[in-house]
């Protein structure tokens, strides 16, 4: 079985359909990219595996999305982080009133135990805690190099570190599958490149699996191991990025065919 | 003082404090030192109005708990503060010591809050904010026709609290009780902001969507504020019910729940201190407004009608000017004042 299982996923919203009967799967330790034109339904996909939308059918019948061989829909998304996943989404989200470094904490949240008790007197458990998991937070902090922006606010930062903030905050939560939504979107080439390069890491040296979706192109075809193509909320080709460039569906579903109708204005 | 160019710290702990310099733990020691000695230089009245003020802090912080840091609107907590009173009081009448009744008032309003929480997780903003309206109106009916529950429209005459056999029965005694139980309650509101409670709270209130998939239960979170800060919130309305020694419907009107929103407003939303300046503020404007028209009822001689006709219209208008030209409170303010004061007379 393998790592990420997504087995005929559909999604539709009072008769429009955002995903029709999408499977594909993702092996452990490798970088997988879900493409598509704008609107094919990737970002609702990911949706499916966080946990904010249910597909059709829910938690009855076979488990159509597992991850490591534990079905995520029977869970509600606040507990799929225990089970090692994590993302991070197209449109900055951050904890605007929270400085990085407790943006980052909250990634952790799951992870520190104590109680209200400890909480309110800051005593014993409490301390012990907040300054193991402070250093594995830090740990986080070094790989993305935010150390001078660790106790800024989140909300004043420039768009490119809040980009990079939110992957930390996403791998302070020590994820085993780690969804990305556009983190390359809006930036430039030397952000583009050290992000790429983030996520190769990721892959490589934590060991985290990585489900990308992105619309360079460029950075897609370079890091992925696998990219699976949806259109329309159908999956039109999947496999490695060269299958996929010259899969003749995938360019038309990008660039359009030469006999297509013209029904524009 | 050694000169120092900068506060650095080798270990996670130490730079976790609330105070971390040694200047700031001085300056916190000076002041509950003179806060101690304070009742030694005022009269009767200006205790009366610190212990006005004391309540009032314990009551904004926990307002400031539910809406400024976990982002949850709520126009009821007059209410709270009277769920509290009352509680507190017929565990008194029945009986029970002061400070195991004090509890059991905050929380019999912990249960309530939550109850009335129970909205917060398909309600959010204004909705909420109309929910919660709808829990004080309930409450204030409540409080009116509860029978001997609450004395009805006659209210409930408590005696002064007695600790140990120590009757706290005139402002000077009631004083260091009511100042110890502010002292008590600030610092468990501090630390529970810097730790995952409160980190969970402010998460929820700045995004609920990526609150939710780094792990935070919304709804237990959510229910867990609205306990917390009832809890608070009854805590204070046992407190002042005790002080004031009686307790009745009319104090606990949506004007006291609008005022605390007030006061957190003024004060700064999300801030510990921002709440005390908030509840300094709002207890005091009405005696400032007084000595104001005092000073000129003696160049005017009707004024003073006029003004006091007056008080609720210049509240708003402070509110509304507060929100547009300090819309982080008087909270943001202190920040200002202290960083000018670090560099002084340097400004780089």
């Amino acid at each position: 079985m393998a790592y990420l299982d997504i087995c005929d996923v559909t999604l539709t919203f009072k008769g429009i359909a955002a995903l029709m009967g999408v499977s594909f799967t993702v092996e452990q330790g490798t970088i997988a990219s879900l493409i598509g034109p704008n609107g094919a339904g990737k970002t609702s996909m990911l949706n499916c595996i966080s946990g904010r939308y249910t597909p059709d059918g829910g938690a009855s019948g076979p488990c159509r999305i597992s991850l490591d061989g534990e079905c995520l829909l029977s869970l509600p998304a606040h507990r799929r982080t225990g089970l090692g996943l994590s993302r991070t989404f197209q449109n900055i989200a951050l904890f605007k009133g929270l400085s990085v470094l407790d943006n980052l904490m909250v990634g952790r949240h799951g992870k520190l135990e104590y109680g209200l008790l400890a909480s309110i007197l800051y005593r014993g458990k409490a301390v012990r805690q907040e300054t193991l998991h402070r250093r594995r937070v830090e740990e986080v902090i070094d790989f993305l190099n935010l150390s001078p922006y660790r106790h800024q606010h989140a909300g004043r930062l420039p768009y490119g570190v809040r980009k990079r903030v939110e992957l930390g905050r996403a791998l302070a939560a020590e994820p085993k599958l780690i969804l990305l939504d556009e983190p390359m979107a809006g930036m430039n080439l030397e952000e583009t490149e050290d992000m790429a390069r983030y996520i190769l890491d990721i892959a490589e040296e934590w060991g985290v699996t990585v489900l990308l979706v992105e619309h360079d192109m460029g950075v897609v075809m370079d890091i992925s191991d696998k990219v699976v193509v949806i259109d329309f909320g159908q999956k039109i080709a999947e496999g490695t990025p060269e299958e996929v460039q010259a899969d003749a569906g995938v360019v038309a579903a990008y660039l359009g065919t030469e006999n297509a109708a013209f029904t524009g204005r | 003082m050694r000169g120092k160019c900068g506060l650095f710290f080798t270990s996670y702990p130490a730079e976790a404090q609330v105070f971390p310099s040694g200047f700031q733990k001085l300056m916190v020691g000076l002041f509950l030192l003179a806060l101690a000695a304070a009742p030694l230089t005022l009269d009767a009245y200006l205790t009366s109005l610190m212990n006005l003020i004391f309540i009032a802090v314990i009551g904004a912080v926990s307002l400031n708990l539910l809406t400024g840091v976990c982002g949850q609107i709520s126009l009821g907590h007059g209410a709270f503060l009277g769920v509290g009173a009352y509680a507190a009081g017929q565990c008194t009448l029945h009986g029970v010591p002061f400070v195991p009744a004090i509890l059991a008032g905050g929380l019999v309003t912990a249960l309530v809050g939550m109850v009335f929480g129970v909205p917060s997780l398909r309600l959010k903003g204004i909705y909420l904010a109309i929910a919660t309206l709808a829990a004080q109106l309930v409450l204030e009916y409540a409080f009116l026709h509860g029978g001997a529950l609450t004395g009805g429209a006659g209210g409930l005459l408590l005696a002064p609290p007695t600790i140990l056999g120590f009757a706290f029965d005139d402002e000077f005694r009631q004083y260091y009780l009511l100042l110890g139980f502010a002292a008590a309650a600030l610092p468990m509101v501090t630390n529970l902001m810097r730790t995952k409670y409160g980190r969970a709270f402010v998460s929820i209130r700045d995004f609920h969507l990526s609150a939710e998939i780094v792990g935070v239960n919304l709804f237990a979170y959510k229910l867990a504020a609205f306990g917390l800060s009832s809890f608070l919130a009854g805590v204070a309305g046992g407190l002042w019910g005790h002080y004031t020694g009686y307790i009745s419907a009319e104090q606990f009107n949506i004007g006291l729940s609008i005022s605390y929103l007030a006061m957190i407003i003024i004060g700064g939303l999300g801030s510990v201190i921002g709440s005390v300046f908030g509840a300094i503020f709002v207890t005091l404007l009405p005696e400032l407004l007084n000595a104001v028209s005092n000073g000129l009822g003696a160049v005017f001689p009707d004024i003073a009608q006029h003004v006091v006709a007056l008080r609720e219209g210049v509240f708003g208008l402070v509110l509304i000017l507060f929100l547009i030209f300090e819309p982080e409170g008087l909270a943001h303010r202190w920040r200002l004042v202290k960083a000018y004061w670090k560099l002084y007379p340097f400004a780089h």
